[in-house]
């Protein structure tokens, strides 16, 4: 059984495929690539999986449990976060709130969050991670305030607060400047070698063959290739999704 | 005892009129996601506007009612989305539906103090006269509006159904973003969407004018029967809208005949409230993901 | 304009609120009685507009029932102090019946998506004032009910208009407060959340059905709680006080003053009872004006009266997502795009 199993997942809108039946599984302490080119559905699947879309068709397993068509939060309860491409906080907080709302559902009750005040645990991971990521000179400052690459950031940290089992990242490194995206593939491989399950959506081939230990290829939404990034390199099916025959 | 027949000819009747500003209704959901609680005030101002026609400029009835439905659609049509709804749909959904609350309470004390808020007498467009079909006796008025109706929401199915405009109206009722990328100009849909509305709600004004009369308040009434039917028929299909309008129409003339005129609302509010909780996406309705 | 008039605000702003208090109290030995009797109406309005600012400002929910929820708190009060019941009591129970029926039609509208909520308590203020004017035995019917007592703690009596003004202060400072307290919980930051980006908060775990569910009925309560006040002060109440047009003038006061801002009800309650006399020459003159003002409010300033405040007082506006003024609940109109 694997961490995490999808299994003939598609889905349907207004009668466009998608994504057409795809499976995949991920395994603890993967480090998992998704590619392919635009409209080929990678968005999709990490949506029908964190249940922001509910999928036309098939499955999803976590833990071995069936999540296939539970609400976002229950799927964030059960331990998977994610980032988003078009990046989504909340504006009007701050840097170290922005974290603090990433965490503050995962324990307690509906009531314990109205009479409970403590949060000190929850404060000081914020702390280190805001450190941790480089934040520490706008922790205080609203999320609409800072630049894109320290709202990427922030996505990012606030994926990780909850100690997630799972983290999927929606194309990290969009729009990052070189420097940035160095420490970014330096944190994630950190991150992953103290034990986090990493599945990241990519454009950028350096990075993905580079990171990933392991690569699904997504066309037009349906798996067109799975592998190592040697073999996905050498892969013709793969060229001729990008490029077109 | 009133004769069952007669009573079904008026509650279709006046059903017809409900489903019509009501599909107006359904339409903006469906391709803007607004409430437009201003849906009863679209109904009256354009009455008070032919009123205006027939009354003050003595224009002949035939140019009044293509004079009506132009003003409705350049000013509760283009005005309006002009104004504020591209203003306000970037915003989010919530932002224009409380401006349509506002919309609906200018408009109406507007004409209250600056019109009259007095009742005007509306010049009846059908005869009276009764036509004996089969033993049942029915008011011709009934039928004529159970006609025009028909023909007004028989064209815009076959709008719908048939032309480009319609299809691109479906595709951004199911899915906005789905559309967008498509290249659909989302935008200038829901734009023709208000026109839409606009001329079916001037029409449905001069069918019901007649019946209601001409007042600053009657918005209101004509405003919640619509949000009836759509609820009750189903908000997200035009065949709910219609089917929803009819029951509603139907089920407030025989309780008003049968029970009291009094309790008649409250029939159509049971319903409503038992739709609501049992099957909230209306009888005739799909589920919504 | 500046930041410097930012800190100054901020540093002067207990002192501000302790003379705000001062004010406050000193009211009835100012004002003659009709006066006091806006001043007393105002509190009333706030603690309305309180609850609905929970409902609507903070959790998204368009609720349309606010004058019913009013409405059982004032007929709570109206027929159980004559049987006997202290007014205390049922007051309570007048905001706990709010409660409920706001749990009750909660509960299955915010199952199904948008709007809901709005049309099932659209439906919900006409049902209850039909069965208010309807059920003459127990409601009086379209008369109402008159000659309704003012609370009295054995010898301390709370008749006068002064004595009751302190009455109605002090409710209306523990609404306040308890407003104060949810929203500085992890409640008040669900609830900004769910403003802020209702899809990232679900993500994030946030329960939007549950959240809003209590925002609603909690709001409820607040309008039960107000309308049990309302009844003593005008010492009679019938029907018509409860209207669907009145649950629409209390949403459009919300919006006014300022959605999702602590600081909003103060300013809406405050516009909605001094406009209407201010314009009292001309009644149905002040409807126009005020619809025009909420139309026009949410074309230029989405965020109400308080944005002006925060406009003086420099508050960082807020750039790069979304447009001016936070992005309404429902989160931005694009949100995800298939890929």
């Amino acid at each position: 059984m694997s961490l995490l199993e999808i299994d003939d997942l598609s889905k349907n809108f207004f009668h466009l495929p998608a994504l057409s039946r795809v499976s995949l599984r991920v395994e603890p302490g993967d480090l998992l690539g998704v590619i392919g080119p635009n409209g080929s559905g990678k968005t999709t699947l990490f949506n029908c999986v964190t249940g922001v879309l509910r999928p036309s068709g098939g499955q999803v397993r976590f833990k071995g449990e069936d999540i296939t068509n539970r609400s976002a939060d229950a799927v964030y309860h059960r331990g998977i976060s994610r980032t988003f491409q078009l990046i989504q906080l909340f504006p009007e907080m701050t840097v170290l709130e922005n974290l603090l709302m990433a965490a503050q559902e995962r324990k307690g009750t509906l009531l314990s969050r109205l009479l409970g005040r403590d949060e000190t645990e929850e404060t000081d991971r914020a702390h280190k991670l805001v450190d941790y990521l480089g934040l520490s000179r706008v922790k205080h400052s609203a999320a609409a305030n800072l630049s894109y690459g320290q709202q990427k950031l922030l996505d990012f940290g606030m994926a990780l607060m909850p100690h997630p089992q799972v983290i999927l990242l929606d194309e990290p490194m969009a729009g990052v400047n070189p420097t940035m995206i160095n420490a970014l593939v330096g944190r994630i491989k950190e991150l992953n070698a103290q034990g986090y399950t990493f599945v990241v959506i990519e454009h950028n081939m350096e990075v993905v063959m580079s990171l990933c230990r392991r690569i699904v290829v997504l066309s037009q939404g349906a798996k067109i290739a799975e592998g190592t990034p040697a073999e996905i390199h050498d892969n013709p099916a793969v060229m001729d999704a990008y490029f077109g025959s | 005892m009133r004769d069952v027949p007669q009573l079904f000819v008026a509650g279709v009747s006046i059903g017809s009129i409900y489903a019509m500003a009501a599909i107006g209704f359904v339409l903006l959901w469906q391709t803007s996601g607004t409430i437009n609680f201003a849906q009863g005030e679209f109904v009256v101002l354009p009455a008070f506007v032919m009123v205006f026609f027939l009354t003050v400029l003595h224009v002949p009835f035939a140019v009044a009612l293509p004079a009506t439905v132009v003003v409705s659609i350049l000013l509760l049509g283009l005005l309006v989305k002009k104004v504020l709804v591209e203003r306000l749909l970037r915003m989010g959904v919530l932002p224009l539906v409380i401006a349509t609350l506002g919309l609906s309470m200018l408009i109406r004390y507007s004409l209250q103090q600056f019109w009259t808020p007095l009742a005007l007498p509306f010049p009846t467009i059908f005869p009276r006269a009764p036509i004996r079909a089969g033993g049942v006796i029915v008011s011709s008025e009934d039928l004529m509006n159970v006609l025009s109706a028909a023909l007004v929401i028989g064209t815009l199915q076959l709008l719908i159904r048939r032309t480009k405009l319609g299809w691109a109206m479906q595709a951004v009722a199911q899915n906005r973003d789905l559309a967008l990328i498509l290249g659909i100009n989302v935008s200038q849909l829901v734009g023709l969407t208000f026109m839409l509305n606009a001329a079916l709600t001037a029409a449905a004004a001069v069918l019901i004018a007649p019946i209601y009369l001409v007042k600053y308040d009657i918005g209101i009434a004509i405003g919640l029967k619509a949000f009836y039917a759509a609820i009750i028929g189903g908000f997200n299909q035009i065949r709910g809208a219609l089917l929803g309008g009819l029951l509603v129409g139907l089920v407030e003339t025989y309780a008003g005949a049968y029970i009291s005129n009094q309790f008649r609302d409250a029939f159509v509010l049971l319903i409503l409230i038992g739709v609501l909780l049992l099957k909230p996406e209306g009888l005739w309705g799909v589920r919504e993901e | 304009m500046s930041a410097e008039a930012g800190r100054a605000v901020r540093q002067w702003r207990p002192l501000g609120v302790l003379a705000g208090a001062a004010g406050l109290l000193l009211l009835p030995l100012l004002l003659e009685q009709y006066k006091l009797y806006l001043a007393s109406l105002t509190l009333v309005y706030l603690i309305l507009a309180i609850g609905l600012n929970l409902t609507l400002g903070y959790a998204g929910q368009i609720s349309l029932a606010h004058a019913a929820f009013m409405s059982l708190g004032a007929y709570a009060v109206a027929i159980l102090v004559p049987l006997g019941v202290p007014f205390e009591g049922g007051l309570v129970i007048g905001a706990i019946v709010a409660f409920f029926w706001g749990l009750v039609l909660g509960f299955p509208a915010l199952k199904v998506k948008h709007h809901y909520l709005a049309m099932v308590t659209l439906g919900f203020n006409i049902i209850v004032f039909l069965v208010l004017r309807n059920w003459e035995s127990l409601t009086g019917g379209s008369s109402g009910i008159s000659g309704i007592a003012r609370p009295r703690w054995g010898p301390i009596r709370f008749q006068s208009d002064g004595a009751y003004y302190y009455y109605i202060l002090g409710w209306a400072m523990l609404a306040v407060a308890s407003a104060h307290w949810i929203l500085h919980s992890r409640w008040g930051r669900a609830f900004r959340a769910i403003r802020q980006n209702e899809m990232r908060a679900e993500v994030v775990g946030v329960s939007l059905r549950n959240y809003k569910l209590i925002a609603f009925a909690i709001g409820s309560a607040y309008a039960g709680l107000g309308g049990a006040l309302f009844a003593p002060l005008l010492t009679y109440i019938d029907p018509g006080a409860f209207t669907l047009d009145r649950s629409i003038q209390f949403l459009m006061m919300v919006v006014i003053g300022g959605l999702g801002r602590f600081e909003g009800p103060f300013v809406g309650a405050a516009v909605l009872t001094l406009l209407p006399e201010a314009l009292r020459r001309s009644q149905g003159f002040y409807l126009i004006i005020f619809s025009l003002a909420v139309i026009l409010m949410m074309l230029f300033m989405p965020k109400g009266l308080v944005g002006i405040w925060d406009w003086i007082v420099g508050r960082a506006t807020h750039r790069g997502l979304g447009p001016a003024g936070p992005p309404a609940p429902g989160g931005p109109v694009t949100e995800v795009t298939p890929q």
